[in-house]
């Protein structure tokens, strides 16, 4: 299945761009992710214990199973205001 | 003027201002988040905001529409600056009308907090000693 993975911050920096669409086996979840594509995007591995997931602009649970066509935002530390 | 934006261009205070006050408003509270010139231990020349616009969207519709329904007051703006912003330039505004003073207060107090914890936005200080993103966890 394909997902759309969104990156921010040092994330986006370290891998050059902003937007990766992913080939993710069916049944992945929201966390296997930074594992998953960590051959890609070095660095993701050891980032995951600090990421927040959101699927469709909408953060949800770590374990959250991902579809087909899904976005998932990868999110670092936030710091608005 | 849209009362909920995330803009590249400098932030308008009495403009949002303005755009929140009815003529039921018998108070209008502001909040200005400024970009200052030091953080723990270096200074800090300039910083550098980065955000996930669409989520920005329907993080802040959300919070206007808590902070409705959990304060009596009339109106909430909301306007975030991305991009680079210089020391002294406001980096959030924030507008509450009500018709008074109490729920105004409280209500601009809960937004800036509900930003801080939900809003995917991200700052990058630059400095003489380099740059670092900002990792505000505890």
């Amino acid at each position: 299945m394909h997902v759309r993975i969104r990156l921010f911050a040092a994330h986006r920096e370290a891998a050059g761009q902003d937007d990766y669409v992913a080939d993710l086996p069916a049944g992945t979840r929201a966390h296997d992710v930074p594992r998953l594509l960590e051959a890609r995007f070095p660095g993701l591995s050891a980032a995951a214990p600090s990421f927040a997931y959101a699927v469709n602009r909408k953060q949800v649970p770590a374990d959250t199973e991902l579809r087909d066509g899904d976005e998932l935002a990868l999110l670092p530390p936030l710091a608005g205001g | 003027m849209r009362l909920l934006a995330l803009t590249r261009d400098p932030l308008d205070e009495p403009g949002l201002a303005a755009a929140v006050a009815r003529p039921s408003s018998g108070a209008v509270v502001t909040f200005v988040g400024r970009v200052r010139d030091h953080a723990p231990g270096h200074a800090v020349e300039y910083l550098e905001y980065e955000a996930y616009p669409e989520m920005v969207d329907a993080v802040f519709g959300e919070i206007a529409d808590e902070t409705r329904e959990r304060f009596a007051i009339d109106e909430v703006g909301i306007h975030h600056r991305c991009g680079r912003l210089a020391v002294g330039e406001a980096s959030v505004v924030i507008a509450v009308a009500a018709a008074h003073r109490g729920p105004a207060f409280e209500a601009c107090r809960y937004v800036i907090e509900q930003i801080k914890l939900r809003a995917p936005i991200w700052k990058k200080e630059v400095g003489p000693q380099g740059a670092v993103w900002v990792d505000t966890r505890p």
